[in-house]
């Protein structure tokens, strides 16, 4: 089994080297089609692996290689297959090959083609080598390797200056994540002696109770401080608060990969991470209740965000920003196994709305606009009723697969007693709301209503090509019934027994499932479920003011300026660092260099010293030519003469 | 006999082609330096890597009535900086085969020499026959600087020279006297030279100020980007590659083993100069307009974590932690290789576009990659390097020092780990200015992609910095025994 497991990553890491720098030669033709069978060879693998590991229990964890050992620690390149790591496996490879196929289709007129290709199956490569490690090191690699393809990503079209920007945004955003994650992974190490997962969970059961002080006198708990720094980490990647700036501005990156990496998989590398860790996390109540308050927060704020967006893709993008809230509030309380269902459900029902936005935007040519859309709906029937589908699932509408997922964390944060449970619980329920508004704000915007189009684009507009089309229809399927059908075994079933680790005094699925035993007996409490209520209303809203009153959004607007102009600002995060991390860095080392470098050291040590000794020079300077080798021989000689006097003196 | 022949085979060849003039200069060049460079490799694969004691070592007296002898010999410590460096030399040639068209001969001549030299410094075990393989090889860059150097060269060659030559004047003195001390300039004789508190404090500052400036530590480093940025391109890439890594390696030859003791004493003042390097000068070479600049200030900064890997080595031994301890020095050690090919490639990429534009400046630059697009990709993939992307040789150095330095204070590992974002800010910040972008202006767009020989120079570093990101066990494993022993070495007192 190690070769098959060995060659999941490496099938589209080949593909895409052979793309990448050979794509010239194999053509546009040759190089989707190796970097897609690559891919898809990377999914029929990963079905042999679910076949392993979920039909026949054979969990596999060995090392591959050694990637170096020092100081005693062995840091090696391995593998973890279990249970969690095969369900990201096939959700990953199974939306990547989507994307592939999409790609095809979008990507159809662009001159970077082969590039393209070859990002995205680098992607893959660098997104299983993450979830399949069985380290943290190759973890931090995988971590930084999606990270570096989603900025090469993003920058795709480079002469963009707000792509360029955009990028780099992205990439020191995550670092900043990354400086806490480099630490959690250091402390780790610290006190563990280990980089292996399997290691580091036995060696931290004694931790607890161990304090360590940072800061005078001041002890923390060594797990706290640890999950915390982990979960700054999962804060860049997995896009929460306040880390959370660089995802809407990734969009200027081409849709498939909005759908790849911004919504499917990268961005739930987070997630996916807490979720492995959480035999430490679940030694440390005050992370658990950081986790449960900056995901609620991220969930409601961010939702709200995406009700005052005009730009089709952005919408989506504070959608996505708001349900990995929700992720990260199952998290926090301890419903690890809900914030993965949710993974999965979110990452085919999000793809597919990503790649219909992507439809509609080059049915438009490139229109990204919702007030220059409306009416679609006759123009592009696959792409609105699989939107339909997605945008369905996505509030959670009764027994598509997000009413699963989204009801199941509503109701395991109900039942959590952690600090801050409370408020996380009013912020996801109150989401829900704010989901189904946004929600249908755009697809009644996009799909309905009168025409906005000019008329150019309205004579041109039509479905576009089967492979842009496909894929939907792909992704649709899963939207809708993987829910009910999973739903069962992985959350309240023994799917993820000895793989993700809940203490038994915060073991909120345990108190669900009291009252909830599974997808049928969920679908049986709809009538009495507040978040069904709230979502319904949410799509009644939007249809009120978007179709029958399209006149009131702007009135209201008007009246409410001061709440719009705080949603339009985005809370002010952006202008906070711009001006105040990124023009003040660049003010500290401009001030820095010229007072310090230049002005002190430079100035009036070093050529200060310099003028007395060059009076003193003057002299010398009478006996000397100029030439470079005099001074060579003179130094040699004086060198001679020096020695000679420390000798024999 | 191997060290002699990696010596003397590139100060021989640079005299004859000296000699010879510049009609043949660029073809024996570069049959010498990949000549050197092949006999380098039997220290690699011939290497005993269970043993600390010195290998391929040789011995001759020299100048016996100062008790100055011939004595050559490397460790797991200096094999790999002595293959740096005739690996380096190769790159040098290709870098100015078309590039160099005044005084070829004397340009190429002097790098040859200046090879040997390097070499020297790194097998000699002659405190001595150190000194002056230290000191000879600032005449070859001296040269260099000078005469192919920019417009305000004189100013950074004298700086440049009166810096690093007042520094290494204290270490002869200290040199001096320990012979005075103990009869022997033999520096494995003076590892175990006893000596008392106060002789070690002084003997270990003036080795400091040598070894200081030299790779170079806050605050004696500003003659870096002053010679940097007058240096011609192969110039800075030696500078960067291979010269700054003396004073690395000085601090593990001779500061650490000759004075524990007093290294012990001053590890606060030590750790605390490193910490400045890595975050103050992060901070300023995010402020540079100048490439040139801007890569030299990422030097200093990618040299804070050598200092800072040596020398936590004794708060990790005063924890009692000495399992650990070698994690830090070998952390340093391959900082400084995966430096001595990023920065190289750096100034390398900094050197293709000003052969073609004659200008350093950021601000003449913009949207590279629409007129080079072969080129572009190997600077973001260096760029990205340099800010220590996992699978690249850069992270794994600093992956080391960070780990490390958290065993030994928290605050350590929080600031040094602030180099993820400087790090990520300064390089990246560069590549969408030069690299991204609409073409700005009529130099830009009249470029032209990278011609086989550079991509060829370009090619042989990326490979090299990807080999040490996937697999740095290939030099960490050398390392182990020499390290083992120093570790232990430093961990006793020598009084």
């Amino acid at each position: 089994m190690k070769f098959i497991y060995t060659l999941i990553p490496l099938c589209p890491l080949f593909a895409a080297i052979a793309a990448g720098l050979f794509g010239k030669r194999l053509g546009r033709v040759m190089s989707h089609r190796v970097t897609i069978g690559g891919v898809a060879m990377s999914f029929l693998l990963s079905l042999i692996a679910f076949q392993q590991v979920v039909l026949s229990g054979n969990t596999f964890n060995e090392s591959i290689y050694t990637w170096m050992v020092s100081g005693g620690i062995r840091f090696e390149v391995g593998f973890l297959v279990d249970r969690l790591t095969v369900l990201m496996m096939l959700v990953v490879t199974f939306v990547s090959l989507m994307v592939h196929i999409y790609t095809i289709g979008y990507m159809h007129d662009d001159d970077g083609y082969q590039r393209f290709f070859s990002y995205i199956s680098l992607f893959t490569f660098s997104m299983l080598m993450l979830v399949m490690s069985n380290n943290f090191m190759q973890l931090f690699f995988g971590w930084e390797a999606v990270g570096t393809v989603s900025y090469l990503l993003i920058g795709f079209w480079y002469k963009r200056d707000t792509a360029i920007f955009a990028n780099m945004k992205a990439f020191l955003v995550n670092r900043v994540g990354d400086f806490g994650f480099i630490l959690g992974i250091a402390a780790v190490v610290m006190y563990t002696g280990s980089l292996d997962y399997e290691e580091v969970f036995v060696k931290a059961q004694p931790l607890i109770g161990q304090t360590m002080s940072i800061m005078g006198g001041f002890e923390w708990s060594v797990l706290t401080v640890i999950c915390i720094c982990l979960f700054i980490g999962a804060m860049g990647k997995s896009a929460q608060m306040p880390l959370h700036v660089w995802l809407p501005d990734s969009m200027e990156g081409p849709t498939p990969i909005s759908a790849l990496i911004h919504a499917a998989t990268m961005v739930t590398a987070g997630i996916f991470m807490v979720a492995r860790m959480s035999p430490l996390f679940e030694l440390s109540e005050t992370a658990l209740s950081f986790i449960l308050v900056i995901g609620a927060l991220t969930a409601f704020l961010m939702g709200l965000i995406g009700i005052v967006q005009h730009d089709i893709k952005r919408v989506v993008a504070y959608s996505t920003l708001s349900q990995l809230g929700y992720m990260t509030v199952a998290l926090g309380a301890s419903a690890y196994s809900a914030a993965i269902f949710h993974l999965m459900t979110h990452a085919f029902f999000k793809a597919l709305l990503f790649l219909a936005a992507g439809s509609v935007i080059i049915a438009l040519h490139h229109e990204q606009d919702m007030r220059k859309m409306g009416g679609l709906r006759k123009y592009l029937p696959i792409t609105y009723w699989t939107s339909l589908i997605g945008s369905l699932a996505l509030i959670g509408f009764p027994g598509l697969s997000g009413f699963f997922s989204k009801d199941l964390i509503i109701e395991a944060v109900h039942e959590s007693t952690l600090p801050g449970a409370t408020l996380a619980y009013w912020a996801v329920l109150a989401g829900v709301f704010v989901t189904a508004f946004y929600s249908f704000r755009m697809f009644f915007l996009v799909f309905h209503g009168k025409s906005r189009m000019d008329e150019h684009t309205e004579e041109h507009c039509h479905e576009p090509p089967n492979v842009v089309t496909w894929p939907l229809i792909a992704l649709a399927v899963p939207s809708v019934i993987i829910g009910f059908m999973t739903m069962g075994p992985i959350v309240f079933g023994q799917y993820f027994e000895g793989v993700i680790f809940v203490d038994d005094s915060h073991n909120v699925i345990e108190r669900v499932r009291e009252h909830t035993t599974g997808a049928m007996s969920m679908l049986s409490h709809v009538p009495g479920s507040k978040a069904f209520y709230l979502a319904m209303a949410g799509v009644f809203f939007a249809w009120f003011f978007y179709l029958v009153k399209p006149e009131w959004p702007a009135k209201i607007q008007s009246k409410l300026g001061f709440l719009h102009r705080i949603l339009d600002k985005k809370y002010g995060f952006d202008e906070f660092n711009q001006t105040v991390f990124a023009a003040g860095s660049v003010g500290i080392g401009a001030g820095l260099w010229r007072f310090g470098d230049q002005g002190v050291i430079d100035g009036a040590v070093v050529n200060g010293s310099a003028q007395g000794i060059g009076k003193l020079a003057g002299l010398a300077r009478l006996s000397q030519s100029g030439y470079l080798f005099h001074y060579a021989f003179a130094m040699i000689i004086g060198l001679l003469v020096m020695m000679s006097i420390f000798l024999f003196i | 006999m191997l060290l002699s022949l990696l010596i003397w085979l590139p100060i021989v060849a640079g005299v004859v082609i000296l000699a010879l003039g510049d009609a043949r200069a660029r073809h024996i060049a570069l049959g010498v330096s990949v000549l050197t460079f092949v006999f380098s490799l039997p220290l690699f694969f011939g290497f005993d890597t269970t043993i600390s004691q010195m290998q391929f070592t040789e011995h001759a007296a020299w100048l016996p009535s100062f008790d100055i002898n011939y004595t050559l010999g490397v460790d797991g410590i200096s094999m790999p900086l002595i293959l740096l460096t005739t690996f380096i030399n190769v790159i040098v040639v290709i870098s100015a085969w078309v590039v160099i068209t005044d005084r070829v001969a004397v340009y190429l001549g002097a790098f040859q020499i200046m090879t040997g030299l390097m070499v020297g410094v790194f097998a000699a075990l002659d405190a001595i026959l150190f000194y002056i393989f230290f000191e000879a090889t600032l005449i070859p860059m001296f040269l260099i600087i000078g005469i192919w150097g920019g417009p305000n060269r004189v100013y950074a060659t004298i700086k440049f020279f009166l810096y690093t030559f007042l520094g290494s004047v204290f270490m002869l003195v200290a040199l001096i006297y320990m012979y005075r001390v103990g009869s022997s300039f033999a520096v494995l004789d003076l590892h175990i030279l006893k000596l008392n508190q106060k002789e070690q404090l002084l003997i270990f500052l003036a080795f400091l100020i040598a070894f200081a400036v030299k790779i170079p530590m806050w605050p004696v480093h500003t003659w870096l980007p002053d010679a940097h940025v007058e240096a011609p391109t192969a110039g800075s890439a030696v500078l960067a590659a291979i010269m700054l890594k003396m004073g690395g390696y000085g601090f593990l030859r001779f500061s650490l083993p000759i004075t524990p003791d007093a290294s012990n004493r001053l590890d606060g003042l030590m750790i605390f100069l490193s910490l400045v390097a890595v975050v103050y000068i992060g901070f300023v070479a995010l402020a540079q307009r100048d490439m040139k600049k801007l890569i030299a200030y990422s030097s200093i900064s990618h040299m804070g974590f050598v200092t800072l890997g040596i020398f936590i080595a004794f708060m990790l031994i005063g924890a009692g932690d000495q399992s650990h301890v070698a994690l830090g020095i070998e952390g340093a050690m391959v900082q400084m290789i995966s430096h001595g090919f990023i920065s190289a490639a750096m100034f390398l990429c900094v050197g293709v576009m000003y052969d073609r534009v004659h200008s350093r400046e950021i601000a003449d630059y913009g949207g590279v990659v629409n007129t080079m697009p072969i080129f572009a990709a190997f600077m973001v993939f260096f760029a990205l390097a340099n800010a220590g992307l996992p699978g690249t040789s850069g992270f794994v150095g600093e992956f080391m020092v960070i780990i490390a330095s958290f065993k030994a204070n928290f605050w350590f590992a929080f600031l040094a780990a602030t180099t993820l974002i400087l790090g990520a800010a300064y390089t990246l910040w560069m590549v969408k200015r030069v690299i991204f972008g609409e073409v700005t202006n009529a130099n830009v767009a009249n470029l032209t992609d990278i011609d086989r020989r550079e991509f060829i120079m370009l090619a042989l570093l990326a490979f090299f910095v990807l080999l040490l990101g996937v697999w740095p066990n290939l030099v960490v494993h050398v390392m182990h025994a020499s390290v083992e022993n120093l570790v232990q070495h430093i961990s006793v007192s020598k009084y």
